[in-house]
């Protein structure tokens, strides 16, 4: 089973790549039991909203 | 559009055009020559342009490309920190979990967080958050996020390979996430 420091580092880097099915399956399995990685997950989403607003032409 | 009414949008636009200049060049000399030239060449497509919010869309485009052509060029001349060495900034990071990777105290959900998009107080927040995460941190996601850049292109900007970008991105959103739930949403550690 991947720790939190790895689903994070999945999480992070599913914005960046298509993950493999093996890190896909892992991370879910993973998502399952775990409360802190799934709130990472609202986070990063998030994280990027916010970032594109900033970049955004709307006042 | 007409030139008094294209000037009193770029008027209405300039502060949030150097803001955003600042927070990507850090240097204030620096973003007002981005949003002087961004400017310079709306104005002189002023022709082109229906109404204010398709200026809007144009001369942000324009302060991007401006942004990271300087940003490239502060590289070429090796004028920029070095990417590849990003061991020093990892301390931090590794607090946040214990020894089997597993979190030392776990992330909480933030309650609301689309609201706070519509406050102006998050985003003085949200900006002193990209501050001060590590600088080197803050860089990179602002390419990727902000200025809107491709994992590759930033990799090849900073020539550095993808992995360590990777690691880059995951220590900046860990670190941003930190930051925001510790001065935004009151998470009590
Ligand atoms: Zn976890």
């Amino acid at each position: 089973m991947m720790n939190c420091k790895e689903a994070t580092q999945l999480l992070s880097q599913g914005q960046e790549r298509t993950l493999t099915l093996v890190e896909r399956l892992g991370l879910k399995l993973h998502l399952l039991i775990c409360k802190g990685c799934r709130a990472s997950e609202r986070h990063f989403d998030f994280l990027r909203t916010a970032a594109r607003r900033i970049g955004s032409p709307e006042p | 559009m007409k030139t008094d009414e294209l000037q009193r949008v770029f008027a209405a636009m300039r502060s949030q055009m150097l803001r955003f200049a600042r927070l990507q060049l850090r240097s204030e000399a620096a973003a007002e020559d981005a949003v002087q030239e961004a400017l310079l060449a709306a104005h002189m497509a002023a022709d082109q342009f229906a109404g204010a919010s398709s200026v809007r869309t144009w001369v942000f485009s324009i302060l991007k490309n401006k942004i990271i052509d300087e940003l490239r060029r502060r590289v070429r001349e090796g004028n920029v920190m070095d990417f590849a060495a990003a061991e020093d900034e990892m301390k931090d990071i590794d607090e946040l979990f214990d020894q089997r990777g597993h979190w030392a105290a776990p992330p909480m959900a933030w309650p609301d967080p689309e609201a706070a998009l519509d406050n102006q107080q998050f985003w003085v927040v949200f900006e002193a958050c990209l501050d001060g995460v590590p600088p080197k941190h803050g860089r990179i996601f602002m390419m990727r996020e902000i200025l809107g850049l491709e994992t590759e292109e930033i990799c090849k900007e900073l020539a550095i390979s993808p992995s360590n970008c990777w690691v880059l991105l995951h220590r900046a959103r860990l670190g941003l996430r930190e930051c925001l739930s510790q001065r935004w949403f009151g998470e009590q550690k």
